[in-house]
């Protein structure tokens, strides 16, 4: 969240030439007054590129449902296949993204990727070790581990810190899961 | 009403597990809307796993406790630290930030406390009478009407909230396709199940929701700095003057009411409210310059609309069964885990849980009050933890919540996959609001329709000439054909028409779908 000082509120108090029809014109001063402090706190926009990937996305997920639910058989109107919904809905994704790939190339409501796009990434990673982990060696220690990565690498936190709350969330867990709700994680203690 | 259900709800709310699920419920809503970052739904989402293990009506009230506390929170960090917790405190902001600037940050948080307990307490007592109407007058809808309601509560959420309609639309539709995955309940075909086991069944709901909101939004965190911890403005003198009292019910009681109508729609919600019921406090002050400039109204109206209309969300799910917005959606889908299905017959068929829930909000309500003004002092000092040492934390609880459902590692692979689609979708600009919606009234809409036609020899014209689907139908066209005609007038106005910076008709991030 960025903390850029106060933008507005007292400036606007009415903009110039809307003598003519307060009540309206409030509330929409206040949405896009509303809508450009969040604004202030979002990374950059992502260009047509971005839209027009996400389109693509759509339309290549409501091609396949198409292709899949032909192929369950559509059956009829008074006696509907298990291929009928899902072909109307695919159908439905694939014309909405179609249109969205003709008039959405000017949105900006995409984020661009940047240099910090890779902390999710390697958050993504240690989820999928901590998956791959739990099963073979318990929960402990892969618990651990993912705090430490978050804590110092993640977020920045100091080496003294980083440690004490990995170990105190760790055997806090230890305590919660195992003998507060007696749930049997695997677990290696 | 049925005044011995009510009394029984009463017994219900009470129990001393049920007491102790309700304070849990409303301390952690009021904590995650203290601190950035998760939102209610994301929170909620990722407490799911609770469901399986506690009794359902413990489940619930501890579920709604979370999302209405989190207005509650929302408004301590907006007016000390000019950050909106929640999007419905965002215009709250203005006046309560202008107030701790001149030291009267107690007035504001006192005042807006007050507010939100009037807001709620009005919004629960209107829900109280008119619940059982709605859900009695709902009692004769058959599949037709079922179709096009949900249909309808699909649409609504997807184009009042937020962003861009085509996006939220494509959004549902795969929603709908998701849901679609498993086994078909009527020719028994695998559909979409790729050949796997697991997924003969469907895809979970809980899973789905953990992955888009939770590991979807914890990640997306992660990527926006949030920046350094700032100290707080001092917190003296929470409990408000007589005067001060005095100059702000009016706000107070306009923003109930406000709330309470706006928070019934789908997708108007709490942040909608907030906005009206401060725009309509300016309008009708004497001397509007002072508001953005620490006028106690603008801190009391919209803190009463924002927690009248976060309860009041609550009337469509409990009585027709339709979410209004996407935590909404996610208490739709704890309920059905529990084997509760939402509906008109819910308040016949289960009236513990109607008004067990409905009963818990008057007492989460002066438990909050309570934390909210003596107590503030503590929730102060939260806003010192750094959302770093935070992050770790509720990942673990994500990916140990998650496991403990059926003892499956699938299901954390299944949860991380809808993460990093949630995660991309925010960064394409979709939110997962509609998905999760779609996903959850999926079946619901499928079977309805499906049952429908078979009513109907196969005849769609059938939905159009029942007079009740009918007319949902017709509405849901024009919620279509609305924002295209507005689009078209404002081209024609546009020249020549009233001036000022031809006002962006900038997409609100309505937050109220987390």
């Amino acid at each position: 969240m960025s903390t850029t000082p106060p933008t507005g509120p007292n400036a606007p108090g009415g903009v110039p030439g809307t003598s003519g029809s307060p009540e309206p014109d409030l509330l929409a001063d206040l949405q896009a007054e509303v809508a450009q402090d969040l604004e202030d706190e979002r990374p950059p926009a992502g260009g047509p590129a971005y839209q027009v990937v996400a389109a693509l996305v759509g339309v290549a997920v409501g091609v396949t449902g198409v292709v899949m639910s032909l192929g369950y058989g559509l059956g009829s109107l008074s006696e509907p296949g298990a291929g009928l919904w899902p072909f109307a809905t695919s159908v439905l994704i694939t014309g909405l993204s179609l249109l969205l790939l003709l008039v959405g190339r000017g949105l900006d409501d995409a984020e661009a990727f940047t240099r910090s796009s890779l902390l999710p990434l390697a958050g993504a990673a240690t989820f999928l070790v901590m998956a791959f982990l739990l099963p073979v060696i318990g929960f402990e220690i892969p618990s651990f581990l993912l705090c430490l990565v978050w804590l110092r690498f993640l977020g920045g936190e100091t080496w003294r810190s980083t440690v004490v709350v990995a170990l105190v969330t760790t055997v806090a867990f230890y305590l919660l899961f195992l003998y507060g709700l007696s749930i049997p994680l695997p677990h290696l203690f | 009403m049925d005044v011995n259900a009510f009394l029984d709800g009463f017994a219900v709310a009470v129990e001393p597990t049920n007491l102790m699920y309700c304070l849990i419920g409303v301390l952690v809503g009021m904590l995650i809307g203290v601190l950035p970052g998760l939102g209610p739904a994301a929170t909620i989402a990722i407490l799911l796993p609770i469901t399986y293990n506690v009794e359902p009506v413990s489940a619930i009230i501890m579920l709604a406790g979370i999302y209405y506390g989190a207005q509650y929170g929302g408004t301590i960090t907006s007016v000390l630290l000019r950050l909106p917790g929640e999007a419905s405190s965002v215009v709250t902001v203005f006046d309560g930030f202008a107030l701790a600037k001149q030291g009267k940050a107690g007035t504001a948080l006192g005042i807006a406390a007050i507010g939100s307990f009037v807001g709620a307490t009005i919004a629960i007592v209107g829900m109280t009478l008119l619940a059982p109407v709605v859900a009695s007058f709902a009692l004769d809808f058959g599949p037709p009407e079922y179709a096009a309601l949900a249909l309808l509560g699909v649409l609504l959420v997807a184009t009042v909230g937020n962003g861009n309609m085509i996006k939220a639309l494509i959004a549902a539709a795969i929603g709908l396709l998701l849901a679609t995955v498993g086994r078909d309940s009527f020719t028994g075909a695998s559909r979409f199940t790729f050949d796997s086991l697991e997924l003969s069944d469907g895809i979970d709901f809980v899973v789905v929701a953990m992955g888009l909101f939770g590991v979807g939004e914890i990640l997306h965190n992660l990527e926006q700095r949030h920046g350094k911890v700032q100290a707080p403005a001092p917190v003296a003198n929470v409990w408000p003057s007589r005067g001060e009292l005095k100059q702000s019910s009016g706000a107070i009681g306009r923003g109930s009411v406000i709330g309470f109508f706006l928070g019934v729609l789908p997708g108007g919600g709490a942040v909608m409210a907030s906005l009206v019921a401060y725009a309509a406090e300016k309008k009708r002050a004497k001397d509007p310059s002072r508001f953005g400039r620490g006028a106690i109204e603008g801190v009391a109206a919209p803190e009463s609309a924002n927690n009248a209309a976060a309860t009041s969300s609550f009337i469509p799910l409990l009585t027709i069964g339709i979410p209004a917005n996407a935590s909404m959606a996610i208490l739709f889908g704890a309920l059905l885990v529990l084997g509760v299905t939402p509906g008109p017959a819910l308040v016949d068929e289960r009236p513990d849980v109607f008004w067990g829930v409905i009963n818990s909000m008057y007492i989460g309500n002066i438990m909050l009050l309570v934390l909210s003004i003596p107590l503030v002092g503590v929730f102060v000092r939260v806003l010192r933890v750094r959302p770093a040492i935070l992050a770790p934390i509720t990942a673990l609880i994500t990916i140990l919540g998650v496991y403990t459902i059926r003892n499956s590692v699938f299901d954390i692979f299944v949860m991380i996959t809808f993460g990093i689609i949630g995660y991309l979708m925010k960064k394409a600009g979709f939110e997962p609001g509609p998905l999760v919606l779609a996903f959850v009234l999926g079946i619901l809409v499928e079977s309805s329709i499906r049952r429908s036609l078979l009513i109907f020899g196969g005849d769609p014209t059938g939905f159009v000439t029942r007079p009740i689907s009918g007319t949902i139908l017709a509405f849901l066209v024009l919620v279509i054909l609305l924002p295209l005609l507005r689009k078209l007038l404002a081209r024609r106005t546009r020249p020549g028409g009233p001036s000022g910076p031809a006002s962006p008709t900038t997409p609100e991030r309505e937050e109220s779908l987390r």
